[in-house]
């Protein structure tokens, strides 16, 4: 490869700059934020017992990963979160295959699909309660049921866009309805599936969460209905950031398989 | 001589909710073993209607297609359709997609594999195994297609426009690349196309379809007054011209 030019390493060094400028003021945006936040609780300008302050979030933080409360509330709603999000992956793969299969069947089905999809689902939660019991499954269905019906029809509309000319090909070499889903259909969604699959991650987490608030006696749903009823908002605070950081790295896991797979292809 | 493919009287209508279009009328006639047929009409005629119905991608309501005697069914290995894209599938490597039909057909045995590993060295695909379709030209990837078809070792090719997305340089190149696989081959083969010179080029009989509802307005035999005839060296026949005549008055009479 040959130098570049003075012109093209003028623009890379100005791309370089902008790059670091946005990565400084996000830090600095973060800093004033905690500080700001800080020194307000200190000095009262905030009461401290309704709005925390970073230090005491970090105390608590300390104490309950010393007792290791806090560990065994992270790891249920983790386990939980990705137990509903693996049985979303089954269930909406499996069932979107079906409706693709079956034409009429998602005709039928498709107005229910789509009325289940819009009610909130967290309207279901209690019901989920009195029917299943205060458990983990119960837990997991209520994550379930934020993610499911979405994936479904977003999956069964990806697999119905699918050229009908690639299907033809199956057809003209012999195949029939199941090499068109294990020869096209799957292997040209996949793309879309991964996508679908990082929304569905989050809707996971806010499900799980829905659930623990009202029908768990751990978890960090139930720390921060717990936390808000007894006024210690330090907990609900904590276990908020602490849904953040999951929430975040939970989304960029699945995003660095979908940048792995399209990096592949 | 028998006829490999006997078509006769075969009529298709396209029904929808707002009424019935009658797409093919009474269409007879019958392939010669190592024949090369050309089907030429107006689009939107029911050309490619008619090679749906030769595979058994669709059925008739009238009329019967045989095939050596057999009514031609779905999914029948014997005959071999390329389509109008070459559809290579990106998530395959060249050789897996070459090699998708037998996967189907559940016929991966060592000598079919050696069959396509003789055929990608001899069209020169042979370097580009492993590499993504994308890699490829779009004459390669026309080869890889033709590759994946004749890897079932049909007895009757059937050609839909195989040409028509390629630029018109890659597509002469193309057209004789394959014309003269099929003449070595010495495969029976029938090409659908609106390109009157592409018909004039590679076929020995064009047919010649009215507009809709298609009827067989004139078989045209071809006789070009040319030694080793071959898709490129036909277009140099003195002849060509009178029969490319021929066919485009034959054509605007639609009109």
């Amino acid at each position: 490869m040959s130098e570049p030019s003075y012109a093209q390493k003028q623009y890379l060094l100005q791309k370089k700059h902008e790059k670091q400028f946005v990565s400084l003021a996000r830090i600095l945006v973060f800093l004033c934020f905690i500080g700001l936040w800080e020194v307000t609780a200190r000095l009262g300008v905030i009461d401290s017992f309704i709005f925390s302050s970073p230090s005491q979030i970090a105390v608590t933080f300390w104490n309950m990963c010393m007792d290791q409360s806090l560990f065994t509330h992270i790891g249920i709603t983790l386990t939980e979160t990705l137990l509903s999000f693996f049985f979303v992956v089954i269930l909406g793969i499996g069932t979107a295959v079906l409706l693709w299969a079956c034409p009429r069947l998602s005709r039928i089905t498709e107005p229910y699909l789509v009325v289940l999809n819009s009610l909130p689902k967290s309207a279901l939660a209690p019901l989920l309660i009195v029917w299943l019991g205060a458990n983990e499954r119960t837990i997991v269905v209520a994550g379930m049921s934020v993610a499911i019906f979405g994936s479904v029809i977003n999956l069964y509309t990806g697999f119905q866009e699918v050229d009908p000319e690639k299907l033809k090909l199956i057809d003209t070499l012999g195949g029939g309805k199941k090499d068109e889903l294990l020869k096209i259909v799957l292997p040209s969604s996949i793309p879309l599936i991964l996508s679908i699959m990082k929304v569905n991650i989050g809707l996971c987490l806010v499900g799980v969460i829905i659930g623990e608030f009202i029908g768990a006696r751990q978890g960090l749903g139930y720390l921060i209905i717990y936390g808000s009823q007894t006024f210690k908002l330090t907990w609900v605070l904590m276990s908020i950031v602490i849904l953040c950081i999951i929430a975040t790295v939970l989304y960029g896991i699945l995003n660095l398989i979908e940048k792995k797979y399209l990096k592949r292809i | 001589m028998k006829p490999l493919l006997e078509v006769r009287d075969v009529c298709l209508s396209y029904h929808s909710i707002s009424g019935e279009t009658s797409a093919l009328s009474h269409i007879s006639f019958d392939l010669m073993p190592g024949e090369f047929l050309a089907i030429v009409g107006p689009s939107g005629c029911g050309k490619s209607t008619l090679l749906n119905l030769i595979c058994g991608l669709l059925k008739a309501e009238q009329g019967t297609i045989l095939m050596e005697g057999q009514p031609v069914s779905a999914g029948n290995a014997r005959i071999g359709y390329m389509l109008q894209k070459d559809h290579l599938l990106e998530w395959r490597s060249v050789y897996k997609n070459v090699l998708l039909g037998l996967e189907i057909r559940k016929e991966v045995t060592p000598e079919k594999l050696a069959f396509i590993d003789e055929m990608l060295s001899t069209y020169g695909l042979d370097k580009f195994r492993d590499a993504h379709p994308s890699e490829l030209s779009g004459g390669m990837r026309q080869r890889a297609a033709l590759i994946r078809t004749l890897a079932l070792k049909p007895d009757l090719l059937l050609l839909d426009e195989p040409f028509s997305a390629l630029d018109y340089q890659t597509r002469l190149n193309v057209s004789d690349d394959i014309g003269k696989i099929l003449q070595k081959a010495n495969k029976p083969a029938i090409l659908v196309t609106h390109d009157i010179s592409e018909a004039i080029s590679m076929a020995s009989r064009v047919i010649i379809l009215s507009a809709r509802p298609a009827t067989i307005q004139k078989i045209v035999p071809i006789q070009l007054e040319i030694e080793d005839r071959t898709p490129l060296s036909s277009r140099n026949a003195p002849n060509f011209k009178s029969y490319f005549n021929l066919i485009w008055k034959e054509l605007n009479k639609n009109v």
